[in-house]
């Protein structure tokens, strides 16, 4: 049994179709995050498992019940909301009271739980406080604490660290995750921002237009993209479009306009011989050098532009044909000839097996 | 330049300057009469209109008379029953258009605000020859058909002054709470949903509350003046119902007793005043209060 499942289902408003026949199963206990661009139909598909939308098709399974047209009131989900919902005239107690109120715990209970969700989330001693005195963690720390109090079988969460700054989110991802391991609770958190999908999740569902692209765990979705548009939504990637002249072993060639020689990349979705197809490749994995290396992919350019970023520096470098690579080096593996300046000669290599073919 | 300057350096003295022009308007046209009806309250008649300066509390003794507290009384009662009624139409209503999309809600405030770009006794006399006891559009309709053999009683009672005063008022009280309803974030009430809280506990808890600062002022702005009113009470009441401001503006252009009105003014504006006091400490009181759970944390 799943805690969450999505038989084929989609969500129409007017001629706009913001989930398109999305299918998915979500384990007990699992933290799952939906990422993808905005509009993509993250938090439609998010409101559909709420019951803040009803789908226009398909079914919708919560701990192996069909949902059906059941209000949110009656579902065993909770929700944390991107700008956190809050009840304004209530304080932060009643705020997280509330649910156990509306599902009729007993006054004591009540009062013993809320104070546990407040120490759960360190707001212990801002009961009595409104929200509309907290910061923006305080008040996101009220949001979780106020959805989790009810102990839901799966718990929902819009973007919920979005708008916090940087720092704060950083700290935020790491308690977020030590708290669903703590209760145990389905996680479905859904964010446009790769890296926190990627440190967060145990899975990941990568959306677009309103249909699911991939599902895998971090490292199959950043390593083994399936499209083209996933390996360039998660991380940065260096595309090069040219022609496959040769199939062999799940390799194609792909000769790049003004290359001595083709570039071999893994297969995946039916790529034919004399097709226009994009070869993808992430910048840390290309070498930079004088000279060719002895195995691998090779090509020929001229840094144009380089980027220090403290722990490593990333090499703009344009091809002959005018096509560019993105290579990304570390600082402190990297010897002091090897570093380069604009306008320098070098030579880019990489291995075979992290370069892909998708066909356009 | 110099002016500029000082300005800048002190930003409430440009506050004040721009305040001028509204306080001085104050002061001329309501400040300053207020004290002369006060001052007049206080002095004696003179024969034909007009005041003698001379300091009496006599006219303060006659408001007590029963006659004049008991439609004193009545006004009071009219008044409440339309802020009432108001508000339990209003409400709705302004529920209904705020939860509209954004277009159909501009038309149907502007629906709303129609009717009352026609003159306000244009609209009375409309009611009257629409309430009317033998030849009004009901009555008479209904008499010509036979379906009644007597009139209904639609005319010259509170029922007809009461339906006037509601009309009259249901956009001041529609027109607030629409404010305070469209700005009410519509995720709270998704929050609470998601908190197991069905429809019913979603207005109680939720919507009742933050929309309480629109209710308050919509009822302060339908009681105060249902409770002055005189040109309603004086063409639906048809001449045998009456209300306090009717009692007024006889006072000081039939019966020429202006220190009488006068007193019988202050009064009411007293009234008008406690009542607005009430409704703002009620206003704060009850959000608090509504707030509260029902388990006290
Ligand atoms: N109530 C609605 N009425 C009409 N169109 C809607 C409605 N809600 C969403 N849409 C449309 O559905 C599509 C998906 O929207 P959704 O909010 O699910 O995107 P999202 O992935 O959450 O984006 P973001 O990252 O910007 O929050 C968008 O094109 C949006 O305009
Ligand atoms: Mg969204």
């Amino acid at each position: 049994m799943y805690a969450v499942e999505l038989k084929e289902v989609s969500k129409h408003f007017g001629s706009v179709t913001a989930v398109n026949r999305l299918s998915l199963r979500i384990a007990d206990g699992e933290f799952f995050s939906l990422l993808g661009p905005s509009g993509c139909g993250k938090t439609t598909t998010l409101r559909l498992i709420a019951g803040f939308e009803m789908p226009s098709a398909g079914e919708i399974f919560i701990g192996g019940n069909e949902q059906g047209y059941l209000p949110a009131n009656r579902r065993p989900v909770n929700t944390v909301f991107q700008h956190y919902a809050l009840f304004p005239h209530m304080s932060v107690a009643q705020n997280v009271a509330f649910g156990l109120e509306m599902s009729g715990v007993p006054r004591r209970e009540i009062q013993r739980r809320v104070g546990e969700a407040l120490e759960m989330v360190h707001l212990s001693g801002l009961g009595n406080r409104k929200p509309g005195q907290l910061s923006g963690g305080q008040q996101q720390r009220v949001a979780l604490a106020r959805a989790l109090v009810n102990r839901p079988k799966v718990l929902l969460l819009d973007e919920p660290l979005g708008a916090l700054d940087l720092k704060l989110r950083k700290a935020m991802q790491v308690e977020l995750k030590a708290l669903q391991h703590q209760v145990g609770i389905t996680f479905i958190y859904v964010t446009h921002d790769q890296e926190e999908a990627l440190t967060m999740s145990d899975r990941i569902g990568v959306m677009h237009k309103g249909s699911l692209l991939q599902v895998g765990s971090p490292q199959e979705v950043y390593e083994a993209p399936q499209t083209r548009f996933v390996s360039d939504f998660i991380g940065d990637t260096n595309h090069l479009d040219g022609l496959v002249t040769g199939l062999a072993n799940g390799e194609a060639a792909v000769q790049i306009r003004g290359a001595q020689q083709p570039v071999r990349a893994l297969t995946v979705n039916g790529v034919r011989l004399g097709q226009q197809v994009t070869v993808a490749f992430r910048p840390e994995k290309v070498l930079l050098d004088r000279q060719a290396q002895p195995d691998g992919n090779t090509l020929a350019g001229r840094v144009v532009d380089v980027v220090y970023t403290g722990s490593s520096t990333t090499y703009l470098v344009r091809l002959q044909d005018g096509q560019q690579v993105m290579a990304r080096q570390q600082n402190a593996a990297v010897s002091p000839q090897m570093r380069f300046q604009s306008g320098d000669l070098v030579t880019l290599s990489w291995p075979v097996h992290a370069c892909k073919a998708f066909a356009e | 330049m110099h002016i500029a300057k000082t300005l800048r350096r002190y930003p409430a003295l440009s506050a004040w300057l721009l305040l001028l022009p509204a306080v001085g308007w104050l002061l001329l046209f309501f400040i300053a009469p207020l004290f002369i009806v006060l001052a007049f309250s206080f002095m004696q008649g003179a024969t034909y209109g007009g005041v003698k300066a001379v300091f009496t509390l006599s006219n303060y003794a006659r408001v007590i008379d029963p006659l004049y507290l008991s439609t004193f009384l009545r006004s009071l009662y009219i008044a409440i029953l339309t802020t009432a009624i108001c508000l339990l139409l209003g409400f709705p209503l302004a529920y209904f258009i705020a939860t509209r999309p954004q277009r159909l809600r501009y038309a149907l405030l502007l629906a709303l605000m129609v009717p009352f770009w026609t003159n306000f006794l244009i609209r009375t006399y409309a009611w009257l020859t629409i309430l009317r006891t033998n030849t009004g559009l009901i009555n008479g309709t209904l008499l010509a058909l036979g379906v009644i053999q007597q009139p209904l009683p639609l005319f010259g009672n509170d029922f007809a002054i009461v339906l006037g005063l509601v009309y009259g008022w249901l956009p001041d009280m529609v027109l607030p709470i629409y404010a305070a309803l469209e700005r009410l974030d519509r995720s709270l009430l998704e929050a609470a949903s998601d908190l197991y809280a069905p429809r019913s506990r979603v207005f109680l808890r939720v919507i009742w509350p933050l929309s309480l600062p629109g209710v308050v002022a919509g009822a302060m702005l339908v009681f105060i003046p249902s409770l002055g009113a005189f040109v309603i009470p004086a063409i639906l009441g048809g001449g045998k119902s009456l209300m306090i401001g009717n009692v007024i503006s006889n006072q000081f252009l039939t019966a020429r007793d202006w220190p009488f009105g006068s007193a019988l003014s202050i009064l009411m504006m007293a009234v008008m005043l406690a009542a607005t006091l009430i409704y703002f400490r009620s206003a704060t009181h009850s959000q608090a209060r509504t707030a509260r759970s029902e388990v006290d944390l």
